[in-house]
């Protein structure tokens, strides 16, 4: 009979939500009550909206438990545990009857989230358990010669999954042709879309895999030295990352002669970033390795020719590398089985926002918004309206409900006039308001602008002052022209991706929601009820209790009443701040 | 464009009132190594919570780095901080899962609740508030994180309470 095991996820997003607590529980009563069964910690498997997550696997079979705070555990141990009746109401998968979760997982293939939640990513036993660094001593022993390596990767077609989308194996093939004796691999773990959390979760839950496909690249570009530029933002990453690191080096996988394949010496170590989002940006990013500000410079030279001290230098974003041993392992032809004429295999996608389960899947290419939308992220929350899905942050855009029968693949999502970028999908329902959500996009480039193109550094704020009138009910006739003319010659005339993708969040919004503009301008409206500038604030005398919490709390003094009588918003004190709107427990203040 | 907490108040950034005999390691481990600005500032605010004036000499005089290439990187990263910072740093969550669920209603709640703005600290130093883009636990939007532990599904009565519990845990 084997063992019974209870699994923990404990992932970021798992310890936000109280996962710690949980493990500790659950800990604590198998002391207490000396119970036989084993206690295993994994990280996240992607369903971050039934976080905690516990797993129990006994001889019955496979039972996965959701939102499972202390007083749930306890419940849990006693009756699963003790009793062995499980309790079917915090069930949300299992194989054995219908739970409402069984159907997350069926519309997904997981090659980069392989491992994350099914093992203990603290383990390098594990991870070679389940496959790993099997692609590279496959390599060793079958004596596969580095060219062969890059091309089983160009045959595969992956593409750079950190939102450029350049072939990977091209890149390989063009480090490996510039010879010198110190060339680098590092490995983008800067993820500053924000909104997305793929990588953190690849990180954080396959460690592992993030190596091991960097060993390959090392392998395929004879480089010497590996860095891993991850955000500061991720200490649980780093830090698994670093234990990673050391078991690696205890077992000869990386340092000198790496697994025992002569002359081949390769370590890598972790450089935290010190937050900026240009540095994601690979010259940039170099830039900040080597100590300096995170300005991005000129291209040619690429990296590949002169990147890191001047040296040939590979670049790829983390789920680049997680796919890299899987296409080793089961060829190039499986993979690019998968996805679409030009790109292939699968994607991570980052599901949040108004989004019932908000969360990471992974899906071949090829399939709908939709169908991720609805299929797997169970529709918009709260049975609101769908209305738009913004994606690839920053540089990308709002696709609306009605394209949302776009596939998701390179071209088609760069048709819509967003970008697939790194995976993050904000779902947005009836209540946001797309200028704002313009506003905030700009915002955040028009901050992280490192300076250097004019465009980009003047331009963006131009524009922000503009986006700040409309939604602050002082839009002007002309303005929408004049975002679009700004928005033009930014792209044109930016250097680096940054300034040359920062206007298509205002430039898509424009394209699809022209009329919500237009209501912020013209009628000064803002029909999602966001801006507050533009909104009235009344009291609904059917809701109002009477209860003077408003009227104490706002800073104008613009409301009157008494206690249990209807009170009285004063439009022409009122300034517009909302305290009363959030303040009120009985939802009577209305907006209109 | 990139400045980072530049209503730094000049004043006390020109006090030295720290020990600076405590960057001689740090110093040491980093001296002549190539690329090593980054990490001396990282390790500099890791002893002090901020980047003092007086550090910035001391590095500049004992390694040869330059002060105005030392300074330009300190306030080039926006995790770098030129004045000191409360025993606890809130980060309220501004990316755009966040913002799209209201973060809004955290930051101005525990703005009044702590009176303070985005970027300063309680006058009893126990409190910083700061903004950040996207801690990586959009799924649990909006969130904060206080030390390295998140709250996620926030409110803004919810923030102020966790806000008030670390108080009092703090005075006991
Ligand atoms: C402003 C900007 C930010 C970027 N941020 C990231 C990032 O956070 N992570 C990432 O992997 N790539 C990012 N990139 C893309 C990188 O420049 C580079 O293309 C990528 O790391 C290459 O890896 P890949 O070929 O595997 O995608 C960014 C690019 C720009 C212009
Ligand atoms: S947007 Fe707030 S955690 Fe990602």
């Amino acid at each position: 009979m084997n063992k019974t095991t209870v699994t923990v996820g404990l992932g970021s997003c798992g310890i936000a939500a109280g996962a710690g607590k949980t493990y500790e529980k659950i800990r604590v009563l198998k002391e207490s009550d000396k119970l036989d069964f084993e206690l295993k910690k994994t990280s996240c498997v992607g369903m971050c909206y039934r976080e905690p997550l516990v797993e129990i696997v006994d001889e019955t079979g496979t039972y996965l438990y959701g939102d499972v705070n202390e007083d749930r555990a306890m419940e849990i141990i006693e009756k699963h545990i003790h009793q062995q009746d499980p309790i079917r109401d915090y069930i949300v998968q299992t194989d054995l009857f219908d739970a409402p979760e069984n159907d997350f997982n069926e519309a997904q293939v997981k090659i980069v989230l392989r491992n994350c939640g099914y093992m203990d990513p603290e383990s390098i036993e594990e991870y070679e358990e389940r496959g790993g660094y099997k692609a590279i001593i496959k390599i060793r022993d079958e004596k596969i010669s580095r060219m062969d390596v890059i091309q089983t990767i160009l045959d595969s077609g992956l593409r750079g999954r950190g939102g450029g989308g350049f072939s990977t194996g091209m890149k390989w093939k063009l480090a490996n042709g510039n010879k010198s004796k110190e060339k680098y691999v590092i490995c983008n773990a800067d993820e500053g879309d924000p909104g997305a959390f793929m990588d953190r979760s690849v990180l954080e839950g396959d460690p592992h895999s993030i190596l091991e496909g960097m060993i390959i690249a090392a392998f395929a570009i004879e480089a010497t030295e590996g860095v891993i530029y991850c955000r500061a933002e991720y200490p649980l990453a780093i830090k698994r990352l670093n234990i990673a690191l050391q078991q690696g080096r205890g077992k000869g996988y990386l340092g000198k002669n790496i697994f025992g394949i002569e002359g081949f010496d390769f370590d890598i170590r972790i450089k935290e970033g010190a937050g900026a989002f240009v540095c994601g940006e690979e010259t940039a990013l170099i830039a900040s390795v080597e100590g300096l500000r995170g300005m991005p410079r000129k291209r040619p030279p690429f990296p590949a020719q002169s990147g890191l001290w001047r040296q040939p230098t590979n670049i790829n974003n983390v789920e680049t590398f997680a796919n890299i041993p899987w296409i080793l392992i089961n060829g190039a032809g499986a993979f690019a089985s998968y996805g679409t004429e030009k790109s292939k295999g699968t994607k991570v996608f980052a599901l949040a926002g108004k989004i019932r389960r908000s969360g990471l899947v992974e899906v071949p290419m090829g399939i709908t918004i939709k169908e991720i939308i609805y299929k797997l992220g169970g529709g918009i929350k709260n049975d609101k309206k769908f209305k738009a899905v913004q994606l690839g942050g920053p540089s990308g855009g709002c696709i609306p409900e009605y394209l949302s029968d776009t596939i998701v693949d390179y071209d088609s999502v760069t048709a819509t006039g967003a970008i697939m970028g790194s995976g993050g999908m904000v779902v947005m329902d009836e209540t946001t308001c797309m200028v704002d959500v313009a506003k905030f996009f700009l915002d955040f480039t028009r901050k992280e602008s490192c300076g250097k193109c004019t465009f980009c550094r003047v331009g963006t704020k131009r524009m922000l002052e503009i986006l700040d009138r409309i939604t602050n009910s002082e839009g002007q006739q002309g303005d929408i022209e004049k975002l679009e003319d700004l928005a033009y010659q930014i792209k044109d005339n930016s250097l680096c991706g940054l300034g040359q993708t920062a206007p298509n969040p205002v430039l898509t919004t424009i394209k699809y929601f022209r009329d919500e503009y237009e209501a912020h301008i013209f009628h000064k409206k803002c029909p999602a009820k966001v801006c507050r500038p533009l909104l009235t604030y009344v009291v609904d005398p059917e809701k109002c209790t009477g209860c003077l919490v408003c009227l104490k709390n706002c800073p104008s003094n613009a409301i009157t009443g008494e206690r249990k009588k209807v009170h009285f918003i004063h439009q022409e004190k009122c300034t517009k701040c909302g305290v009363c709107y959030s303040k009120c427990k009985f939802e009577s203040i209305l907006l209109s | 464009m990139r400045i980072a907490r530049k209503n730094t108040k000049t004043s006390s950034w020109l006090k030295n009132d720290v020990n600076l005999s405590l960057l001689d390691p740090l110093i040491h481990k980093y001296n002549g190594k190539k690329g090593n600005l980054i990490p001396l500032l990282q390790g500099t605010q890791e002893l002090y919570g901020y980047l003092p004036r007086g550090a910035f000499e001391k590095i500049s005089n004992e390694t040869g780095l330059e002060l105005s290439e030392m300074f330009g990187v300190a306030t080039f990263y926006a995790q770098f901080r030129l004045k000191p910072v409360g025993k606890h740093i809130i980060k309220v969550c501004h990316g755009t899962a966040c913002h799209v669920q209201n973060a809004k209603e955290i930051s101005e709640s525990l703005e009044e609740a702590l009176k303070i703005k985005d970027g300063e600290t309680t006058d009893d130093r126990i409190f910083t508030l700061e903004s950040v883009a996207c801690l990586g636990c959009c799924s649990l939007a909006p969130v904060m994180m206080i030390g390295e532990q998140a709250y996620g599904k926030l409110t803004g009565n919810e923030s102020v309470k966790i806000v008030k519990n670390i108080r009092l845990a703090d005075n006991n």
